[in-house]
């Protein structure tokens, strides 16, 4: 069984598709950037700075931002940046969303969870001062008001590479040491 | 016989006497019955007509008339809502759970859509915590999920019990991302509330637009031009198909298999990099406005749609085959998650989960009518499983493509835009399309300022979420993920 398996992969070889489904294009920009963002990660962060995304009433359409990040085409997880599953293993709190009322309380128990040093990054026009949401009764208008945010990064909703940029001009300032 | 004649029959057959039975529009009868029959004619309705109960929803019309008004869309747990956002106690409704309004949170005594509600300045509730229900017996774990989870999506608290493997119970509990959308519309303008719409839910930003500028346009009387409901049409199936896309794509990530995963994510980039070329944004936004839209195709942009989506068939057919002829793969995904037809109907389940297990409701082929002149078939699969639900996309991703192709040829062909002027001021109208989900339904009554002076919103998602906690049934906690993403229910939809 394992000679089968062990077989097969020796004689197949590595297995890829070239980045051309649908005739996308890849921009250029995608891997200066990324280089920029590798020699500032490894710098800042010794090697790899890792994100614990948190949704706290948002629409979605930053979630799929986030997550479009993580497709083949950017991949920025080769550039040294991962999203984690827990709080305990992340250097930076990624949050989403105006912050419903609902969510104030685990917002508050994610950040705290987090070992330091730590910062917060928020995205998205609604998670400053609350966006279209700002006046409703069951928001906390924006991150601000729960948590100290260092970063954010803003878009309705920010694409990919805007993300990245964003990212990048923040590490060029040199806040984080 | 006339429809009206009908209704009038069937409540006549039960001794419920009508106040009021008019046709107000071309595709909306509007029935009016006294307080106390009221719930007994929506059962009835419900289970006569071929129509499901679609809306619930109340309006404080206590200035006008004296009285809250009670109203119900045929097209159903939606009696809480009334309570908490109004403070209207129904009577023999046993779950009196908030949905939204978190008795953690929210002190009691504030329903946000009376009209004199001012929010409250106390910062504690004084209500009890909600309590889970809760299954005893020898040997079985409860096992709490939520609100914050592993991946990057929207918040939810999901409690199962077990017994040994097999799932016996589950409660959701949502409303973590309620942003009190209902009341932040009211007062709005017309193009306030059209961005408002597109951010209800992200991936559906440009179905609730539609919906909205649809029950606006009825409302006020205005006719949209044909090239601009063709566009529609093509932005439409454009939304759904990126969304099948990301879901196929996440079925598969959920079992590990994550090659298909990583080349449905470039199918969906794919689809998101064609969105902005042709209308400035990945999403669909700022398309929609009353009276029709702000995108024009022209011979460029068609061409651009017609090659990138003649390269986008072909990938998704190599997506499909990788996922179908895998034997392992269809194996978790086969008899997985199974929702059954006669639960999908009495919990009111719609769209392509319904469609997934074989009842065959597509609002396409009614409403909006410029489906009517454009051919597809509605998709339709019997067994209610995971692997069925994979299908129906399958199937609506070449029924979609078809679609996109019929509206460019049609639009080729077509008068420009022209700009038509609203008849009427106010009025109030229900606007519904069938987004990827299953049915938006948007309703709402316009002042004679053009404000909004109520809207009710209702998205798929607040009928199906019921119809996961039943799928999950008798399979095991790590097949959850895989039934979750099989629906893909939206959070801030159901939450509002």
């Amino acid at each position: 069984m394992n000679f089968r398996i062990l077989k097969n992969s020796i004689t197949k070889g590595r297995i890829t598709l070239p980045l051309d489904p649908a005739g996308i294009v890849a921009s250029p920009e995608i891997e200066s950037l990324g280089a920029e963002l590798k020699r500032m990660i490894h710098a800042n962060f010794g090697r790899s700075f890792h994100i614990r995304e948190v949704d706290t009433g948002s629409c979605g359409a930053c979630e799929s931002e986030i997550i479009a990040c993580s497709n083949p085409m950017y991949d920025i997880q080769r550039f040294g940046i991962d999203f984690v599953a827990s709080p305990r293993h992340a250097d930076a709190l990624l949050i989403t969303g105006p912050v419903s009322k609902n969510m104030k309380l685990a917002l508050k128990k994610t950040y705290e969870a987090m070992p330091g040093p730590k910062f917060v990054i928020s995205l998205g026009d609604c998670a400053k001062g609350g966006g279209l949401f700002k006046d409703s009764y069951y928001t906390c208008g924006g991150v601000e008001n729960v948590l100290p945010v260092t970063l954010h990064i803003p878009g309705c909703p920010p694409s990919p590479l805007v993300i990245m940029r964003t990212l990048l001009a923040f590490l060029h300032e040199g806040v984080v040491k | 016989m006339k429809d009206t004649d009908f209704i009038q029959n069937i409540l006549a057959s039960e001794k419920i006497g009508t106040v009021n039975l008019l046709r107000s529009f071309l595709d909306e009868v509007h029935i009016t019955v006294a307080g106390a029959d009221f719930t007994k004619a929506c059962a009835l309705l419900h289970n006569r007509l071929s129509s499901p109960v679609m809306m619930f929803f109340a309006e404080d019309l206590r200035e006008q008339s004296g009285s809250f008004a009670l109203n119900c869309v045929f097209l159903s747990m939606q009696m809480q809502s009334w309570r908490e956002m109004f403070g209207i106690e129904p009577s023999g409704n046993p779950d009196l759970r908030s949905l939204r309004l978190h008795d953690e949170i929210w002190p009691k005594g504030y329903y946000p859509l009376r009209k004199d509600f001012a929010a409250p300045r106390e910062k504690i509730s004084d209500r009890p915590r909600y309590l889970f229900k809760r299954v005893d017996g020898e040997g079985i774990f409860e096992v709490p999920v939520g609100p914050v989870h592993a991946g990057i999506i929207g918040p939810g608290h999901f409690r199962f019990s077990t017994a040994g493997e097999p799932i016996i119970s589950l409660e959701l509990r949502l409303g973590w991302t309620h942003r009190g959308i209902e009341k932040l519309l009211e007062g709005k303008s017309i193009p306030e509330a059209i961005k408002i719409f597109e951010r209800i839910s992200g991936d559906t930003a440009f179905g609730y637009s539609m919906a909205f500028c649809l029950a606006v346009e009825k409302a006020q009387g205005i006719d949209v031009p044909l090239r601009s409901q063709l566009i529609r049409v093509l932005c439409l199936e454009l939304e759904r198909l990126y969304n099948h896309a990301n879901d196929m794509g996440g079925i598969a990530l959920d079992v590990g298999f994550s090659f298909p995963a990583q080349f449905a994510s470039l199918i969906k980039e794919a689809f998101l990099q064609l969105n902005d070329a042709v209308c400035g944004s990945r999403y669909l936004k700022g398309v929609n406005i009353v009276g029709g839209t702000l995108l024009d195709i022209d011979t460029v942009k068609s061409a651009l749609i017609r090659t990138t989506l003649t390269k986008i068939r072909k990938d998704f057919c190599t997506l499909e085959e990788m996922l179908l002829s895998s034997v392992s793969f269809m194996d978790r995904a086969d008899a997985t998650g199974i929702l059954r037809t006669k639960t999908a109907r009495d919990l009111g389940v719609t769209g392509l989960a319904a469609r997934a297990s074989g009842i065959g409701l597509d609002t396409r082929n009614v409403f909006p009518d410029i489906y009517r002149s454009l051919s597809f078939k509605t998709a339709k699969e019997q067994t209610g499983d995971v692997a069925a639900r994979l299908k129906v996309r399958c199937s609506e991703v070449t029924e979609s493509l078809g679609l996109i192709q019929q509206c460019l040829q049609k639009l080729a062909i077509c008068d420009p835009h022209k700009k038509r002027t609203a008849i009427e001021k106010s009025g109030a109208a229900l606007g519904c399309v069938e987004a990827w989900r299953g049915p938006v339904l948007v309703w709402t009554r316009l002042d004679t300022a053009e404000k909004i002076e109520r809207c009710k919103i209702v998205d798929p998602s607040f009928h199906n979420w019921e119809g996961l906690s039943y799928a999950v049934l008798g399979n095991i906690i790590p097949d959850f993920p895989l039934c979750n993403k099989s629906f893909d229910l939206s959070y801030p939809g159901n939450d509002l």
